[in-house]
């Protein structure tokens, strides 16, 4: 009951963000989903509740519900921006394109020939809803702070894929996992600011200046 | 070995060169057991690269071929040492050294390798390391541009060569060459396609004709001892490499050798052609190459259809003739490369009109220039009549003794012979008579000095190899005997029959020789005693009766070439830039004359054009827009993983 309210809370997150100009609520948004999916194997695996859970339910949220957003927070601050402005695709568009990714996804989920754990109906849809809203907001949006969300987005939707599918996911990937978006958020947010230093603009789009 | 010692020049010269001379000592004295025994020697290790192993062999065929290949690289690298010389201190010439090691490790294992893995590995070493060589001048922009060309031409070949080796390995199940030989490709079908891919793949390393356009751009922009190797030797593993696939490829049907000595006329004629058309001494030896090439080529024409009508004399005329002009070629090329190389460093120029009047002030680089020049010519007294001999009369005999669809392309290929004959004694008078005779052209030749004894001696060994091939005509084509006998198959005694058959009236020739330079050293003697005591004068040598004659007034290389590259014009496309006197009292006049390549103007430049216009347009999918790109990995993703599910 708990993990389906939660998978769609992590739904409607994700429709939040394609629907959200403020680069300061996507943060927080982000965030709170990145929190909930902290606390998902705990209730996925109540009955067998050990360290092992805890401990790395307790990692994912410092992580993703303290440490990144106070990076990318940060990030901000330096390069004084609060809003996507003129992202290439429209924040209506954005949502209608998130309604067909969710059908999609659940067509996908159906059809996927994977051993879910009984109470995940919703949990292979919902996760690769997020890949897919991850993906879309890293190619449709210009500000580089929305590419990491969208790559933070995209590593929850893989965060819980494998958490619904393989529950004996060894400790040591998982903590891989994690470690790999903590310095990939890590990276961009100090490229963020040196890209604004440098340029005066984080617009991922007018980096092809760059090019050879 | 060379890289790891000191940064001084002068040791580098002497260890690149003398390392490449003892590893050439070495390498010959088997070979020529090899080649008196018919014996095989064999190396296996094992090879943790996949489907190779390291396995050489060294039978007659690649004996023969070794032979020439060591003893150049010899000479070459000796004269090198002297050649180099002047970029002393100004260029490290480490590198340079590193990399004449490599093309001669190369090439010998290309002759050895008996795995195409081992084979293909070889040959990339031999280009890349004779890329590193052309590009010696490599902050000329020329020379880059050249170095490029080689570089796509060797790639493109070594393209079709892997497929061949791939097909092959398909069709027996194995990378060993002894397996290939042994088992062979005996349906029709891919013996075609391999046949073909075979051709141009080993032709363009050879220089055959359509795809020769690597060599007139590569050989000038090189250093002249490595244009000699290049153009002597390196070439010829193209030859090989066919011969090679040929003993792959059973039995061949007629058209093969039609091909081959078709390719062997185009080839032959307008190399000649455009050799006759040059002004620039080591562009026009570039197109001889060409032409030689060709000429083996139609020695082995003859061979193939020798071996598919079954009849041995044209197979024993035929590739021996050809062979014999591989190793022919190797001495007076490198020997014409290497005189070039002597001018080039004596004068500062290439170019046959700035030059003239040389004999007087490099007297044995002419000497052993003209050797090379009446030998290249096939002219009798020399080693190159020997084998373009045994050709004729292969072809002559062939032609005589069969009908109809072998014998008029036998009968062609006799007269295609003697007009490239005919033409390349023009070509190499224009050469000689330019270069060396007459008045000085331009200032160039004030200051020209004889070479240093490290640049004369290999010339002169390789004017001695001349003669004496032709000396001792009758033992060097005996000595094929072996290596006839392990590519064909044939019986000994048949191979001896046909053999002896070349060998009688060469040996009128040779008693001829002998005569005739018994007669010229009476004469010479002769007239020294005549003129003992008396005044001997020296002039000018183009007086004519004018008062006031200049070396202007001489032939250049266009007006002694033009009654030839007007008769064929529309082959040779020659364009001439005609500004005529005009007026009573004309005041200026000029003419340019110049010959474009036409393969390279009329078929590669547009080809490759209109290919990097359509690549180009691939561009606008790179256009440095990160969110596009990840839109790419995206859809692929997405489509793949419906693609699954569906």
């Amino acid at each position: 009951m708990m993990t389906d309210l939660i998978l769609v809370l992590v739904v409607l997150t994700n429709l939040k963000l394609l629907g959200s100009s403020r680069l300061g609520s996507s943060i927080r948004v982000v965030a709170a989903q990145g929190v909930m999916l902290g606390l998902l194997p705990i209730l996925v695996h109540v009955h067998e509740l050990s360290l092992h859970f805890a401990a790395l339910a307790a990692g994912t949220v410092a992580l993703k519900g303290v440490v990144f957003p106070w990076l990318l927070f940060r990030a901000l601050r330096e390069a004084e921006v609060t809003r996507e402005v003129e992202p290439y695709v429209g924040y209506i568009t954005s949502i209608l394109i998130g309604l067909a990714a969710l059908a999609t996804s659940f067509w996908l989920g159906g059809r996927l020939p994977v051993s879910t754990g009984e109470p995940a109906s919703l949990l292979v849809p919902s996760a690769l809803f997020s890949i897919f809203v991850g993906l879309f907001l890293i190619v449709a949006r210009k500000r580089a702070v929305n590419q990491v969300l969208g790559f933070l987005v995209m590593e929850n939707g893989i965060y819980t894929f494998g958490v619904g599918v393989v529950a004996e996911l060894p400790f040591l990937v998982e903590l891989g996992v994690l470690l790999d978006a903590f310095v990939a958020v890590f990276v961009m947010g100090i490229a963020i600011y040196h890209i604004n230093r440098e340029f005066d603009h984080i617009e991922v789009n007018r980096l092809d200046q760059l090019k050879g | 070995m060379v890289l790891l010692l000191s940064r001084v020049d002068r040791d580098f010269s002497w260890v690149g060169a003398g390392s490449v001379v003892i590893a050439a000592v070495s390498g010959c004295l088997p070979a020529f057991g090899v080649l008196l025994h018919g014996s095989v020697e064999q190396l296996r290790l094992p090879w943790s690269v996949p489907f190779g192993e390291f396995f050489i062999e060294l039978d007659p065929l690649s004996a023969w071929f070794l032979m020439p290949t060591l003893v150049l690289s010899a000479l070459s690298a000796i004269y090198g040492v002297g050649y180099l010389r002047a970029w002393q201190g100004r260029r490290s010439l480490g590198p340079s050294w590193f990399f004449y090691c490599l093309l001669v490790l190369g090439m010998m294992f290309v002759l050895l390798a008996r795995n195409a893995v081992l084979f293909l590995m070889a040959w990339e070493l031999m280009a890349l390391a004779s890329f590193f060589l052309v590009t010696f001048e490599h902050e000329r922009e020329s020379v880059r541009k050249a170095g490029w060309i080689y570089f796509v031409a060797t790639h493109l070949g070594t393209a079709f060569l892997l497929v061949f080796f791939l097909l092959l390995g398909r069709e027996t199940g194995s990378m060993d060459f002894t397996v290939w030989a042994e088992k062979g490709v005996r349906t029709h079908g891919p013996a075609n396609v391999l046949f073909l891919l075979a051709v141009i793949g080993f032709g363009t390393k050879a220089g055959f004709m359509p795809l020769h356009v690597w060599l007139p751009e590569a050989h000038p922009a090189a250093p002249s001892h490595v244009s000699a190797l290049m153009s002597g030797v390196m070439i010829k593993t193209g030859i090989y490499g066919l011969l090679r696939a040929l003993t792959f490829l059973g039995v061949p049907p007629l058209w093969w050798g039609w091909g081959l000595i078709a390719i062997g006329l185009t080839s032959g004629g307008l190399g000649v052609l455009f050799a006759l058309a040059q002004h620039d001494l080591k562009r026009l030896l570039a197109y001889s190459s060409v032409e030689h090439i060709g000429i083996i080529t139609m020695g082995l024409g003859v061979g193939l259809l020798g071996v598919s009508t079954d009849s041995p004399v044209l197979v024993v005329l035929g590739f021996g003739g050809g062979l014999l002009h591989v190793v022919n070629h190797a001495l007076f090329k490198g020997l014409l490369f290497l005189g070039v190389g002597a001018v080039l460093h004596g004068s500062g120029t290439r170019e046959i009109d700035h030059l003239g009047g040389l004999l007087k002030r490099m007297p044995w680089t002419a000497a052993a220039f003209l050797i090379g020049a009446v030998a290249i010519s096939g002219l009798p007294p020399l080693n190159g009549f020997v084998s373009e001999f045994l050709i004729f009369l292969g072809a002559f005999q062939g032609g005589v003794s069969t009908g109809g669809a072998v014998a008029v392309p036998l009968f062609m290929l006799v007269a295609g012979l003697a007009l490239i004959g005919g033409l390349a004694v023009a070509c190499f008078t224009k050469a000689f008579g330019i270069v060396f005779l007459g008045e000085p052209r331009s200032e160039h030749v004030a200051h020209a000095h004889e070479a240093e004894w490290t640049m004369r001696l290999p010339m002169l060994i390789l004017a001695a190899g001349c003669i004496l091939i032709c000396l001792f005509a009758p033992v060097v084509v005996g000595s094929l005997k072996t290596v006839l006998e392990s590519m064909t198959g044939l019986q000994p005694l048949v191979v001896d029959e046909n053999l002896a058959a070349a060998i009688s009236p060469l040996s009128f020739v040779v008693l001829g020789t002998a005569l005739f330079l018994a007669l010229l050293a009476a004469l010479v003697l002769l007239r020294r005693h005549l003129l003992e005591h008396r005044r001997v004068e020296t002039d000018v040598t183009w007086r004519c009766g004018y008062a006031q004659p200049t070396p202007r007034m001489q032939y250049t290389a266009s007006s002694f070439a033009q009654p030839l590259t007007d008769l064929f014009g529309p082959l040779l496309g020659t364009r001439k830039i005609i500004s005529p006197p005009r007026g009573l009292f004309p005041a200026e006049a000029a003419l340019k004359t110049m010959t474009p390549d036409f393969s390279h103007e009329a078929v590669y430049r547009p080809v490759f054009g209109r290919v990097h216009e359509w690549l180009s347009q691939l561009q606008r999918l790179q256009h440095g827009k990160v969110q596009l790109y990840v839109l790419y990995i995206a859809v692929t993703l997405i489509a793949l993983l419906v693609w699954e599910l569906r």
